[in-house]
């Protein structure tokens, strides 16, 4: 007799994690208390301005952290592994971690130009991923090499895989960088802006074929992103950070319809379909005034100085992330109020 | 099973075009062709010496002393009566083989310091004042010294040669590797989980690797004259082995006599030397893609 837990513990829970980075004028911590929660088979999107600590939260899962100056300081990364484990990776050490990248988690980047070796072919870059983690001899690999680069869509593969990245495209190149990711069928992937760099129709065939493998392979998908059009179009669940704290967390619904965080409102006022028409006709993107907060700083929230709805209150006390609904959970004291 | 015939068909057929693309960008400015084929033909006749070459290196006719230049002895004779072009061609297969041996040597030592400096920023410290610490020695008294405590013998000459020539090798593949590992690519392939022993033998090796090639043929070119040098001055290879080196340094006091003796192998080394050059100016030329542009 096997007892089901009650609740099956995520592919990838992320508890107030903290990161600190060591510089010359002292400790600074980009990524402070956040939790994130990645299901089997579902998206979540990591959303934030530049500098609010997406990337490094990814990194830390990944254990790249640029050492020596980066730490995780505190905190859990829970992963569940393939075997049905579950390891924390902030104390699994580099090698514990190392078997895990491009295995069972693997990630993919905002610069498909420069994210592939220049001096190598396609077909060998693949190769060298696949035969790293699975025993395959060279000819048995190079056909998956192939099978991968038809996976992602990737026309006349077999003449592709003798290309070097100059050969291709930049969405071309994206697609090689996911065939990468996926050729040892991950159970986490982590997307870093990872059409940002493309233009807006390789950006939708992108998007499309994540969803596409995701669904196909029931993996997870971390997908961080600025960008608030491409998170209604792929997220099951939506985490926002702002200074290096998630700020709000929900379903993707939900936070599109009722967003309890001002900044989350804000972000999403900002889009351009919510473009009102100024006084002399034209429409105009609004834009929230200000940047984000450095990560050292003061005690109260640190959206205040930004917040249009900013009280007193705001600025003496640091809020906590409280739950407002159902998996909806909230880091700010006016919440309720309208 | 058709799929994997005509992907090493395909494969192949690319190598054979990019070589001969390599070649055509290469041999584009004429000078650079001219010294290929100078350093081509040296080496050629250095190989075949025994095949090629009419009479023995160190087979002496005393009636036939100091002759010059003619239709049996093209380039005269020596002191000894031994002949000269044949003297010369073995003398190419001592120098050419020091030279070479001195590339391998300091580009395998060089390439895995600067790897290590370029790559683990804690040991770059250590490495890099080491390498200034030896650059700042004149090199040829270096290596004149090191003859001279270890003793003069080929491989003697090679190992005090590989000393002074390896911290330039450093030098220039921790500059490119400081490059190389903070490109995405690297990274990428960290979160692949490839192992940083396979990061920097293939992913950043490969791609500092045309540095490295132009440094080759630079200090090919400096070793082969090292080596004359420290010939001439006593400081090399012994005497009694024909190097371009010791034959100067022979036949320097029948110069006035007997011009051939100093003339030939001179010619000989700056033959070498200056097509090495070349060879490496070109292959700097067209490897630098900002350069490439400009010709």
């Amino acid at each position: 007799m096997t007892v089901v837990p009650a609740s099956m513990p995520p592919l990838l829970e992320i508890r107030s994690l903290e990161v600190t980075f060591r510089t010359e004028t002292g400790d600074v911590v980009p990524v402070r208390g956040v939790d994130l929660c990645v299901e089997e088979g579902r998206t979540t999107a990591l959303v934030g301005e530049s500098g609010s600590g997406k990337s490094v939260t990814s990194l830390a899962v990944m254990g790249l952290l640029p050492r020596p100056f980066g730490r995780i300081s505190g905190g859990a990364i829970l992963f569940k592994r393939r075997a049905g484990d579950v390891v924390d990776l902030a104390s699994v050490g580099q090698e514990g971690i190392r078997t895990l990248r491009g295995n069972e988690i693997a990630m993919i980047f905002q610069e498909p130009m420069t994210s592939l070796n220049p001096v190598m072919t396609i077909g060998e870059q693949i190769t060298e991923q696949v035969r790293l983690h699975m025993a395959l001899d060279g000819s048995t690999a190079m056909r998956r090499a192939i099978e991968m680069l038809s996976l992602v869509e990737i026309p006349d593969a077999v003449n592709r895989a003798t290309e070097y990245p100059h050969q291709l495209s930049g969405g071309m190149r994206q697609r090689v960088m996911i065939a990468l990711a996926m050729s040892c069928n991950p159970r986490l992937l982590i997307a870093d802006e990872p059409t940002t760099a493309l233009d807006v129709t390789i950006q939708a065939q992108i998007l499309a074929l994540i969803e596409r493998l995701r669904k196909e392979h029931g993996m997870g998908v971390l997908f961080i992103t600025h960008n608030l059009g491409v998170v209604a179009e792929i997220a099951d669940s939506v985490s926002v950070m702002y200074a290096g704290e998630v700020v709000e967390t929900a379903g993707v619904s939900e936070i599109f319809r009722e967003p309890r965080h001002p900044y989350t409102g804000a972000l999403i006022d900002c889009l351009p379909v919510r473009a009102q028409r100024g006084a002399d006709g034209r429409r105009v993107v609004k834009a929230i005034p200000g940047t984000v907060a450095s990560a050292v700083s003061a005690p109260g929230c640190k959206f205040e100085p930004r917040c249009t709805r900013a009280a007193e209150a705001c600025a003496a006390a640091h809020p906590i992330l409280e739950p407002v609904g159902l998996d909806h959970q909230v880091r700010c004291i006016r919440w309720s109020e309208p | 099973m058709s799929t994997p015939v005509s992907i090493s068909a395909s494969s192949s057929g690319a190598a054979v075009s990019a070589t001969r693309l390599f070649l055509h960008r290469l041999f584009r400015r004429r000078l650079v062709f001219v010294a290929a084929l100078i350093l081509l033909a040296i080496v050629f006749l250095a190989l075949l010496a025994p095949w090629l070459s009419p009479y023995s290196p160190t087979g002496m006719r005393v009636s036939h002393r100091l002759r010059p230049p003619s239709l049996t002895n093209w380039f005269g004779t020596d002191e000894f009566g031994r002949d000269v072009l044949t003297r010369i061609i073995y003398g190419g297969r001592a120098s050419l083989g020091i030279g070479f041996a001195v590339v391998i040597c300091s580009m395998t030592i060089g390439t895995v310091l600067g790897l290590l400096a370029g790559y683990f920023r804690s040991l770059d410290g250590v490495v890099m004042r080491l390498v200034d610490a030896m650059m700042s020695l004149p090199d040829i008294l270096l290596a004149i010294f090191l003859v001279a405590v270890l003793g003069a013998s080929a491989g003697n000459v090679v190992l005090a040669l590989t000393i002074v020539y390896t911290p330039r090798v450093t030098r220039v593949v921790r500059s490119s590797t400081l490059v190389v590992r903070e490109l995405p690519f690297v990274e990428a392939a960290r979160t692949l989980g490839v192992s940083t022993w396979r990061i920097m033998t293939v992913h950043i090796l490969l791609n500092v690797a045309s540095p490295i090639l132009v440094q080759a043929t630079f200090i090919f070119a400096y070793a082969v004259l090292a080596e004359a040098g420290l010939s001439f001055l006593g400081a090399g290879v012994p005497p009694d082995i024909p190097t371009w080196g010791t034959m100067i340094a022979a036949g320097q006091q029948y110069a006035d006599r007997a011009v051939w003796l100093v003339l030939f192998p001179g010619l000989a080394i700056v033959l070498a030397a200056l097509s090495l050059q070349l060879l490496g100016d070109g292959l700097r030329d067209m490897l630098d893609p900002k350069l490439r542009k400009a010709l």
